[in-house]
Parts: structure tokens; sequence; C-alpha cells
């Protein structure tokens, strides 16, 4: 006769690090809503309704919800960057590559990728 | 377990960290400067028609579209079920988030091509 | 110095409940000793599980204001209000601090975590280079004591997930060189490692410096490669 809790609706308040691991699941609303804008930007841009397009982007409540996913977006980014080595053990001749240099070129990546893209679209 | 599901899972976690990645690596960067920095004026519209007149770059998009939104919907299929608890409609929310991830594909490819 | 203790009578409570215990303030005390100044001074009848005292039996984990810890290894002078000491989450409870470990055992068993050989006997020992040996010797320092099962939110919110432990227990075999199994079919099941979501609180768990997170993921991208690209489903 033993006794299992019930289900616990809150357990994602319980403990810090499983608050910051909901925040960084919920990052992929804003990853999809980003892809959404995008494919928003280039309907308008094959429709040769590209004003119309800008206009609307310039609103405060497109705006806001842009920086909210701004902010998301490079949380995925950080979050996404560093647990990457744990999937990627590389072994080169017997050492361990440790992982801060993994997560290194990762986020020169990241810098290289955000610089061609600054370049391409200016 | 269902075989299905077995077969299908690798595939899905592939295309999540791939679009991982590629989220990571480039949506900060166009948020920024098409959701933020060009509709407050900091920075000149891009000559959009020029760029997408190049086939690399239009498939590159698709790219990006296609392996953003599974990881998307990989993520808000697995944290739906952990929040709410929804974990015995597994079947119908996945194909619900990998169903909308592939018509956001369909849809790009057939406004660019 | 208060302890909150959960208590739990099968057949007496219906639910747990707390009691309040007074115990010395002592510097040197870890959670183990206060727990058996109770039983010793105070109340017989409160009932938890230890043994070794220095960390390396695994009996005596318990929640501990909410975080999953070795009694014995978390001492009153880290604390400075009252200490709230639950069962471990995620398994039943047998009675007061002494949860249900069957489910977790069934799980380890799942993983044939032992060394699987073909052929014959060899005549001396299986040698191993130091390199060899480092590839699987954090996985092997794991003793078992769950704290990793009761921090997952995934596992507690579904026991049919197979759990951090047992499956760096299978990369412990699987990444030993004398090891000839294939524990693919258990691992890359849904309730294996496609059921991990990345918590990483295991990891942050573990009081032996295992890191089960990374065990889960390293497989993950084992299982899909082994999917995806023809010739692997056996390993060589």
């Amino acid at each position: 006769m033993t006794y299992s809790p019930p289900r616990d609706r809150l357990w994602f308040l319980r403990r810090r690090a499983y608050l910051v691991f909901v925040l960084r699941e919920l990052t992929s609303l804003f990853v999809a809503w980003s892809v959404v804008y995008l494919i928003l930007l280039l309907d308008a841009a094959a429709g040769g309704a590209l004003p119309a397009f800008w206009a609307w982007a310039a609103g405060p409540w497109v705006l806001a919800v842009n920086v909210l996913a701004l902010g998301a977006t490079v949380f995925h980014s950080v979050t996404f960057l560093n647990l990457a080595p744990k999937a990627t053990v590389i072994r080169l001749d017997g050492w361990r590559v440790p992982g801060f240099m993994i997560s290194g070129g990762n986020y020169s990546a990241w810098l290289a990728v955000s610089v061609l893209i600054l370049w391409v679209l200016s | 377990m269902s075989p299905l599901r077995r077969r299908a899972e690798p595939y899905l976690w592939l295309l999540f960290g791939g679009g991982g990645v590629v989220s990571a690596m480039t949506l900060p960067a166009l948020v920024l400067i098409l959701g933020v920095l060009v509709p407050l004026g900091v920075l000149a519209e891009p000559d959009l028609t020029a760029l997408l007149s190049n086939v690399l770059v239009r498939l590159a998009l698709v790219a990006l579209v296609l392996l953003a939104l599974f990881h998307a919907a990989h993520r808000i299929r697995f944290t739906t079920e952990e929040l709410l608890g929804l974990a015995r409609w597994d079947r119908l929310i996945a194909l619900t988030c990998y169903g909308l991830a592939l018509a956001g594909t369909a849809v790009t490819v057939w406004i660019l091509f | 110095m208060i302890l909150r203790v959960s208590r739990y009578r099968p057949g007496v409570d219906a639910e747990p409940v707390f009691q309040e215990y007074e115990v010395p303030d002592r510097a040197d005390w870890a959670i183990l000793d206060a727990l058996n100044h109770v039983k010793d001074a105070v109340d017989g009848t409160l009932s938890f599980r230890w043994s070794c005292r220095m960390g390396i039996c695994g009996s005596c984990g318990m929640n501990v204001n909410g975080e999953p810890k070795l009694t014995c290894g978390t001492f009153l002078t880290d604390y400075t209000g009252p200490v709230t000491v639950e069962p471990l989450r995620g398994f039943p409870v047998i009675r007061d601090l002494v949860v249900d470990i069957d489910p977790f055992l069934a799980n380890l068993s799942k993983v044939s975590p032992w060394l699987i050989r073909e052929g014959e006997e060899p005549d001396s020992e299986y040698a191993q280079t130091p390199e060899q040996l480092e590839a699987y010797k954090q996985y092997s320092m794991c003793i078992n004591c769950m704290l990793c099962y009761s921090a997952c939110p995934v596992y507690v919110l579904d026991p049919d997930f197979l759990g951090p432990a047992a499956i760096a227990l299978a990369q412990r075999y699987n990444l030993d060189s004398r090891d000839m199994g294939d524990r693919f079919d258990v691992l890359s099941a849904e309730e294996g490692v496609w059921g991990c979501t990345f918590v990483g609180e295991c990891t942050s768990a573990c009081p032996k410096h295992v890191d089960p997170a990374e065990a889960i993921q390293r497989y993950k991208l084992t299982a899909a490669l082994r999917s995806v690209l023809p010739f692997t489903r056996r390993r060589p």
C-alpha cells in the first residue's frame, strides 16, 4: 500500500532550473513566429506588396513582438550552442576536445553567419 | 511503443537538431535586421527582388524555413505535453506540429518557385 | 534547528503529513545524523534508508528543501531555516522517507548492464589501455542513488521513461572496448533516449559527477546516425 503523489501541475515553478528549461523550450514559439514573419515578407516581395508590409511591420504591436522574438532567438542561440557539445564528443587521437572549444567554434560560426547576413541585406 | 514511432523519432531528432543549429546561427541577425532595424528606419530597406532572383538564395531560404519550423514543431510538441500533461495525445499533437511545419515549407516553396 | 520531516504510515495516513522535530544545531552533523538522532532519541517510529554514511552506498537519497540530495553529504550548516526532508520524488512512498526502488531496478536491468561477449572465453584477462578506460570511466562512477531520477521532470511525469542512470549505465558498457553487446533496441525506443528533452538536472543532481545528460545526448546522435546511415545496424 504505497503512496504516489498526484501529478504536480506547477512542476516547472518548483525549481529555477526547471523554469529556465521551460523558457528555453518556449523560445521555439518565437522561432516559429520569426519564420512566419519571414514567409510573410517573402510573400509581400513576390506579390509586389513590400511598402504595405514595411508599414505593417513598423506598427507598435508587430515591432514589440519582433523585439521579444529577438530576445528569444538570442536566448535560443546561446542555450543551443552551449548544449550542442554534449551530443558531439570529438576525440582526436584519444584526446577529447573540451566542450568550451566546440562552443567557441560554434560562437565564431554564429558571428560569421550574422556578419554575412548583414552584408547581404545592406 | 509502436514500430512506426521508433522509426520516425531519429529522423525527427536530426531535423530538430539541424534546425536548432540553423536557427541559432541565422535567426537573431534576421530578426534584428528585418524585424526591428528596417521597420524602425535605422537600416535602409534591402533590395529583396534582386536577392530573390538568385536561385541559391531561394534554396537557402526554403532550407531555413524547413529546418527552423521542424525545430520549433519538435519543441512545441514536447513542451505542450510536458506542461499540460497531454502525453497520451502525443500522436495527434505530433501530427499537428510536424504537419504545420511541412505546410509552412510548402507555402514557402510555392511563393519562391 | 527544526527538521520538517514527511511522514507516511500506510494504513493510517491517507497521504503524507509533516512532523517537526527539534534537533541540536551541530556543525559536524549531516542531515542523516540529525535523522538518526531523531530515531534514537525522539521518535523511534521514523523510517528511512541509510547505510555507509560516506556517499558510496547510495541508500540515503532524499529530497532536502526540494532538492534531491544524499543526506549523508548534506550538512545542517548548509541551511539556515527549518530543513524540510521528503522522500525522493518520482517513486511510490512505502513509509515515511522510504521509497519503492523496484521500478528503478527494473529499468537498470533492461539495459543489460554487464559485459556482453561473443565467442570463446579468453585464457587471460582482457587488456585495456588507459585511453580505453577513460572512454567510459566517468559513467562507471554511478552508485544507483536515484537522485537523477528524482531531479528529472520527464521521469517524474512519465515513469515509463528509462531514465538518466540506466542510460548512462548502458553507455558505460557501450563505450567499453571489451563489450560486444548491442543495446540499440532498448535505448532507441520512445521510452529510451527519445523521451529525454535535455533538462540537464540529472547531471546537476549527481553526487558522483557522472554526466547522464551527456550520455543521453551522445546516444541520441549515435542512434540517429545508425538509423539514417546504411550498414551501421550492428557494431563491428
